[in-house]
């Protein structure tokens, strides 16, 4: 079924989601769009959304390290295992998700024709995995820490390390793409990329932590990484004003 | 009208960024045997009428998007949201040279009385740095487009950026302008 068709969903913070123009990150000068967003009332369209299920996703599919490996082979690099929650923001589970992720390998490189960075491919390695939230919506994924990597921004621009994570949630209105960091890497505060949110406190959420107790002795370092999708409306839309 | 303070706050956005296709279309990118792309078919075989939709993610310098991805969510013949045996949701990507795209799926229903058949999509790419959501009207469905709720929100100088025009038989041609004079709306959903 599509999805939970009568719930409305809180309104998005516009002042903590990223605004369209950040002339910082240069590409957004010509990608934003000038006027301001059209506010929907809730209608079925967004508040339905695709179900995904195990013959969408394979065992196997969240374990980077192996997904893309020969027999017996691994992906190089520093072994962690990324998990964490998907709940909303009422901090209920949002259960059976799918949660997509892709990443450059340990040397920032990315399997991708056009990424012709001279950090070399690594032939065990893919970068891209996928999972199902459980029944308590927490996830995991097994794979290396990325490196970081320049980019054509201004004259010396570096993205911190990080993974790309896409969240459907229930429903279309939930959906998201984003990124994650890791704590302590001090290329986070250049990147104009992350920059772009606005809010100090926005940017260190998407700041993976270190989790030492999930941490696999001898075999994995681990990291935490909680999502928040909108949660259901709190009071009825209808006495809002349209438009923002 | 508050939220309550002990409500958490939605997970920020980041742009998807210009290697989208490794996590999201694996084969686009150029690799083989990790993952099968999902969501290369939209209406599957379904009942209903058969069309195709082509077109442009345009910037505001009027260059194609060659790395955007497109995601399509609809409803089936009957108007019906993820009804059995029907995912009504898929992905669409460019050529990388041309920013050309196109889709086949099946001509969706109206969903309710007065509501036009339309098609929800939500465009990504770098550059964007949350997803927007748009939607494709049909240009041959004129009275309904004139009855429908979300097109009369729209000012009338801006309406026809949502409406596709038809292309020869059973075919529909959607420009999705990011910015500029013929800019698309976009809407806060």
């Amino acid at each position: 079924m599509g999805g939970q068709g009568d719930m409305a969903f809180t309104p998005r913070d516009w002042g903590w989601q990223p605004p369209a123009l950040t002339p910082e990150y240069r590409t957004t000068v010509a990608r934003a769009p000038a006027n301001p967003l059209l506010r929907l009332p809730p209608t079925p369209s967004e508040l339905s959304g695709p179900v995904f299920g195990h013959g969408d996703v394979a065992a196997g599919d969240n374990d980077l390290l192996h997904n893309h490996a020969a027999p017996g082979q691994s992906a190089i690099g520093e072994r962690i295992i990324l998990h964490g929650r998907v709940v909303d923001q009422d901090g209920r589970p949002v259960p059976g998700t799918l949660i997509e992720v892709w990443q450059a390998n340990a040397g920032g490189r990315y399997r991708h024709r056009v990424d012709g960075y001279l950090a070399a491919l690594d032939p065990n390695f893919a970068g891209c995995g996928r999972v199902l939230t459980g029944a308590d919506g927490a996830y995991s994924f097994h794979t290396v820490k990325p490196g970081a990597y320049p980019w054509p921004n201004s004259a010396n621009s570096w993205r911190p390390a990080h993974i790309h994570l896409s969240i459907f949630g229930t429903a279309f209105a939930q959906r998201l793409i984003t990124q994650c960091y890791f704590q302590g890497d001090p290329l986070i505060p250049h990147c104009a990329i992350v920059r772009a949110l606005p809010d100090p406190a926005a940017r260190d959420r998407l700041v993976a932590r270190l989790d030492l107790e999930a941490t696999v002795p001898f075999d994995s370092v681990a990291y935490r990484f909680d999502i928040v999708l909108r949660g259901r409306a709190a009071t009825v839309f209808e006495n809002r004003p349209e438009g923002m | 009208m508050a939220e309550r303070s002990d409500r958490l706050r939605e997970t920020p956005s980041q742009t998807a960024g210009p290697y989208v296709h490794i996590g999201l279309a694996p084969t686009a990118a150029g690799i083989d045997g990790a993952l099968a792309d999902l969501g290369r078919e939209i209406a599957g075989d379904a009942q209903g009428a058969r069309i195709t939709v082509s077109g442009r993610v345009i910037d505001g310098k009027g260059a194609p998007v060659a790395d955007a991805l497109i995601e399509v969510w609809q409803a089936d013949a009957a108007g019906r949201y993820g009804a059995e045996g029907f995912r009504g949701w898929g992905r669409v990507i460019p050529d990388f040279e041309t920013g050309e795209w196109r889709f086949d799926t099946i001509r969706p229903g109206s969903t309710g009385p007065g509501i036009a058949p339309h098609l929800t999509l939500w465009i990504v790419a770098r550059g964007i740095n949350i997803g927007l959501h748009t939607r494709l009207y049909f240009g041959d469905e004129g009275a309904a487009n004139d009855a429908d709720p979300v097109l009369a929100l729209v000012p009338d100088g801006r309406r026809g950026t949502l409406i596709a025009a038809p292309d020869g038989p059973d075919a529909y041609r959607f420009d999705i302008h990011l910015q500029g004079e013929d800019e698309t709306v976009f809407f806060d959903a």
